[in-house]
């Protein structure tokens, strides 16, 4: 039977088939159907995992490290002020080598009270050491949960993954889902730091100036070391059940002159706008970017490039944009749109390429076209 | 691409009408995507969903702006929602309501869907169940296929009172 779902309820179907030892659940709007979701598999039995109702993101975490230090798979949800206030464990869990699941649903900041899209909420976490993914359709927030898991406690890895998905655009529309069969494509969890509890010890964790960069380079290290994990795990993945990802979906880029470089549904979108600049004659292509942790080199050289931020560093610019700088020599055109869910069509997409100046920053519905 | 508007009061059953509507178009083997408008909605207020359909997979999330077909579940919502907004010249519009209304440019048809609910009692917390006789209307316009319509709501619902009130939607469909 062809399935439709919703954003959440696809995460949550990866996560049943997964089988997390422990999930940890704190409810805000728009993640709570996922951890909703989850509760009704593991009341019906489907899904055999302890679920912890706790009382805070800042315990969801907590709950996932203290079980996660036994060996346990564990997974949690959240969104904005959810993740913020998570962020002292978020580190505490990439510092501790724990291959933690959790699927962050992309929500504004506040003042005003605001449910709806943006990513800085994410990006916010983005020198925590979590590798991180950001989707587009809701197959996708199924497909990136279940390899989230197989990434993630990878030996050379060992390091949370967040899953990211935009609130409401994905997390509440439905769209198509195929679920698979994962076999013996997410294998048991073997964390080879997991405390023995039948052997209960007392550990002294400080640890001094000639040793703590040693921890640190060592998460480095394993960052580096999942370029090549996220790349065996996406072939493995599109080899057994036959959808293709990589760390940027490139749309029409061979030979493009300008790219429109997004994240999540507005990548998707952007897709759109392509195709109505090409009918024009301009030489577009899209580059959606799926990977921001680790961050790959993108092939923008020679290349007119329009970055979309929905998201913002205030005193510097547009997050997305000031990476992709980061890395090439080329003058961005930078817009800053979608901010707590602002409607951006398409049509807006195609504007902000015909209307590009190099080396300016645009923001969509504050600055006008010169 | 062919786009709906579905307009109707919160807690009608505007949003299932479009997931509906969504997986029986996914069981006649196209792509579509049922969106939600959440906004600051609540019971009874007007509130609308968009469902796409394509042969192709939807790339789109942005609003529907320019619909090909409007639907109103609930006829009062007229009053203060101007439902024609965007409609594309010469698309449908299909309205709850016994009586038909014409609206120049377009093709109107009408249903009495709150009526159907009401003699298969189909209803939950007083309010009459609209959401799956509409998917029989649908699909005797031929948004739908009619063996994919039944699918759909059996998926969704174990009581079939549901495909009795959308056969009978089918029927009773004036275009």
């Amino acid at each position: 039977m062809k399935k439709i779902a919703t954003g959440n309820k696809a995460v949550a179907e990866a996560v049943k088939q997964a089988g997390p030892d422990v999930v940890a659940a704190y409810p805000i709007t728009p993640q709570t159907e996922i951890v909703e979701q989850i509760a009704e598999f593991v009341s019906s039995g489907e899904l055999k995992s302890r679920y912890i109702p706790v009382e805070s993101e800042h315990s969801a975490m907590a709950a996932c490290i203290g079980a996660g230090i036994t060996g346990a798979r564990t997974f949690t949800a959240t969104s904005s002020h959810g993740l913020l206030y998570m962020h002292e464990m978020t580190n505490w869990a990439a510092g501790a080598r724990l291959p933690v699941v959790m699927a962050t649903v992309n929500r504004s900041l506040g003042p005003g009270w605001n449910i709806w899209a943006e990513h800085t909420d994410a990006l916010q976490e983005r020198d925590t050491g979590w590798l991180q993914v950001y989707v587009s359709t809701v197959q996708e927030a199924y497909d990136a949960t279940l390899m989230a898991f197989r990434i993630a406690e990878h030996n050379d890895v060992l390091l949370p993954v967040m899953v990211n998905l935009d609130g409401f655009l994905l997390s509440h529309i439905m769209q198509p889902l195929d679920t698979v069969e994962p076999g013996d494509f997410v294998p048991p969890l073997n964390l080879p730091h997991a405390i023995d509890t039948k052997n209960p010890a007392g550990y002294g964790g400080l640890t001094g100036p000639d040793q703590q960069f040693l921890i640190r380079w060592d998460i480095e290290r394993s960052m580096r070391d999942s370029a090549k994990v996220i790349e065996e795990t996406e072939r493995e993945f599109a080899r057994r059940f036959g959808r293709k990802y990589g760390f940027t979906e490139d749309y029409r880029c061979e030979d493009a002159e300008v790219i429109v470089v997004a994240m999540g549904t507005l990548g998707k979108e952007a897709e759109v706008a392509i195709d109505l600049l090409r009918k024009e004659g301009i030489r577009a292509g899209s580059m959606r970017l799926r990977w921001l942790r680790p961050f790959p080199k993108l092939e923008l050289k020679g290349k007119e490039v329009v970055v979309i931020d929905r998201d913002y560093s205030f005193g510097r610019g547009g997050i997305l944009a000031t990476e992709i700088m980061a890395q090439t020599k080329e003058e961005l055109f930078s817009v800053i749109a979608g901010i707590g869910g602002q409607e951006v069509t398409y049509e807006n997409i195609a504007d902000f390429v015909r209307n590009r100046r190099r080396g300016t920053e645009f923001w969509f519905g504050v600055n006008t076209y010169v | 691409m062919f786009e709906i508007r579905i307009h109707s009061r919160g807690g009608q059953g505007g949003v299932t009408a479009a997931r509906l509507l969504a997986l029986a178009a996914i069981l006649d083997g196209k792509y579509a995507t049922a969106a939600p408008f959440y906004g600051a909605e609540r019971r009874g207020a007007p509130i609308v969903s968009f469902v796409r359909l394509d042969d192709k997979p939807i790339r789109v999330y942005s609003q529907i702006k320019r619909p090909d077909m409007v639907i109103v579940l609930d006829a009062s919502v007229m009053d203060v929602v101007d439902v024609l907004q965007g409609l594309k010249s010469g698309g449908k519009i299909l309205v709850n309501s016994q009586q038909k209304k014409e609206f120049s440019g377009y093709i109107s048809s009408n249903v009495d869907l709150t009526g159907i609910a009401l003699k298969e009692n189909l209803v939950v917390s007083g309010s009459p169940i609209l959401n799956t006789p509409v998917i029989g209307a649908l699909a005797k316009m031929g948004i739908v296929s009619v063996d994919s319509a039944k699918k759909a709501i059996r998926e969704m619902f174990t009581d079939e009172r549901n495909v009795k009130a959308a056969e009978a939607a089918y029927r009773e469909i004036t275009a």
